[in-house]
């Protein structure tokens, strides 16, 4: 084992780690901005909107990501062509990062929905009786509860997205895993590139998730 | 006390849950401004479900609430603006646990009346002053007693300038050394004017402070008296029965 190769190729890799947890943020932004948008839906007293939501989530819950990635990688292209007139490539980051919000909202719809439903009646009742609407009533009392409560399951959520980002190496996009392993077979030492890379994604990961079993001994006692 | 002017008013109205259960029959009742109402009655009685029809917590199937000279029932209605003449006092007191004592009380206010948040935050320390609860302002409510956070709610409930007050079991949820201190605020709140319905089975507040005792059983008004003749004469055996019950509930 001969790990002196991996110095030289540090800065390039800092690029794509710099690109994984780019993904991974805004993934997560978008995965819970929509996912909470699809949770109200889910609960929603209409009943269109209820079931239009929960075969979103069904849907995209029962197919791969992998399989998501490709597509979005092929459609959005052309669905932006379509809607726009114009043939404008879009890359793959931002068609991957479109792929990942929308399948990533189907669990954290599943995550937000239940933190809304552990709220109390009673909760939602109080903001009622003052003259609260249903807007101001989830925004101001019934999310910001669910959300602290609900914090440890997100995070280990997005600790799976930080993962499965890895994936967007099916498309040609030079994340930290894509680039270490081509670094490593530029160099011949395909071994110790990937046992670098994964000491790395270990650390991040582990890392987030003693924090999130101390964020949840925190919120329990 | 304006002896005219009607505050809350139920016509013939009726209540179901699903198609047997008929919690409310054909009530008719009047609560006039400046009157305390206390609303009493056996468990299952329809006396929880009765207060919350007012504001529009729970809907009813048939008749007509008046609140105000506005019509609660009425899809015309904005229930919203409704409610924020209608304070609400719960049993289990509901305060927002994520916010402190001073932002429980001016969350309305800022964010449905508009109030300027300095005039809010004013108002709400003249409140707690008030309820005698000025020195918890930034407390939880987590770290508060069941009275202290009923006190709270009660100061929650007037930061809208309500013109009733509508109270549901506000004691039943207290141990009992801190019945007193609510019922005291409650007390208070009725000498200066306030039109008041309470649901309770503190008889003490009902023979000391309520204009008005009106008995529940079944759905149905089965008395609706002084607080004096109904402790003293009440006209229906179920009523004798009930304050057997309450006034000495080991001889039976």
């Amino acid at each position: 084992m001969d790990f002196s190769n991996i110095l030289p190729a540090l800065p390039s890799m800092m690029d794509g780690l710099w690109l994984t947890l780019k993904l991974t943020v805004l993934s997560i932004i978008g995965g819970v901005v929509i996912g909470t948008l699809l949770a109200l839906a889910r609960l929603s007293k209409y009943k269109f909107l209820a079931m239009a939501a929960g075969f979103y989530v069904n849907y995209f819950r029962s197919i791969p990501l992998l399989l998501v990635i490709t597509w979005f990688y092929f459609m959005v292209p052309f669905i932006i062509g379509w809607v726009t007139g114009t043939n404008r490539p879009v890359g793959a980051l931002t068609s991957c990062l479109i792929a990942f919000m929308l399948f990533e909202a189907a669990y954290f719809c599943e995550i937000v929905r239940a933190g809304i439903q552990s709220i109390s009646k009673g909760q939602i009742n109080a903001a009622y009786a003052l003259g609260l609407n249903y807007r101001q009533a989830m925004q101001l009392i019934v999310l910001p509860q669910a959300f602290r409560k609900m914090m440890p399951l997100l995070m280990q959520q997005s600790i799976i997205l930080f993962q499965d980002t890895s994936l967007v190496y099916a498309v040609g996009l030079m994340d930290f895993l894509n680039t270490a392993r081509s670094r490593g077979d530029i160099v011949g030492q395909p071994h110790e590139f990937l046992l670098f890379a994964g000491l790395i994604y270990f650390i991040i990961s582990f890392g987030a998730s003693s924090y999130v079993t101390y964020l949840k001994k925190r919120t329990t006692v | 006390m304006n002896d005219n002017v009607t505050m809350i008013r139920f016509n013939n109205v009726n209540k179901w849950y699903g198609r047997d259960h008929h919690v409310l029959k054909n009530l008719n009742l009047e609560v006039k401004q400046g009157e305390v109402v206390v609303v009493c009655g056996p468990s299952g009685s329809g006396k929880s479900t009765l207060i919350r029809t007012i504001n529009q917590l729970e809907a009813i199937n048939d008749g007509e609430i008046w609140v105000d000279g506005i019509q609660a029932n009425s899809t015309k209605t904005n229930i919203n603006k409704l409610r924020e003449e209608v304070g609400f006092v719960f049993q289990h007191f509901n305060l927002y646990p994520h916010l402190s004592v001073l932002e429980n009380i001016t969350l309305a206010p800022i964010n449905v009346k508009k109030v300027p948040a300095a005039q809010a935050k004013q108002q709400a320390l003249e409140l707690l002053e008030r309820v005698g609860l000025l020195n918890k302002k930034d407390a939880y409510p987590s770290n508060l007693s069941g009275g202290q956070q009923q006190r709270v709610a009660i100061a929650r409930g007037l930061a809208m300038n309500p013109r009733v007050m509508l109270f549901d079991e506000p004691t039943s949820a207290l141990d009992p050394e801190m019945i007193g201190e609510v019922l005291a605020v409650m007390k208070q709140l009725a000498e200066s004017g306030m039109t008041m319905m309470v649901v309770t089975h503190e008889m003490g507040f009902a023979r000391e402070v309520a204009d008005r005792v009106i008995f529940l059983d079944h759905g149905e008004i089965v008395e609706d008296t002084m607080p004096e003749s109904f402790f003293t004469s009440p006209q229906t055996d179920r009523a004798k029965q009930f304050l057997r019950q309450i006034l000495s509930p080991m001889d039976q």
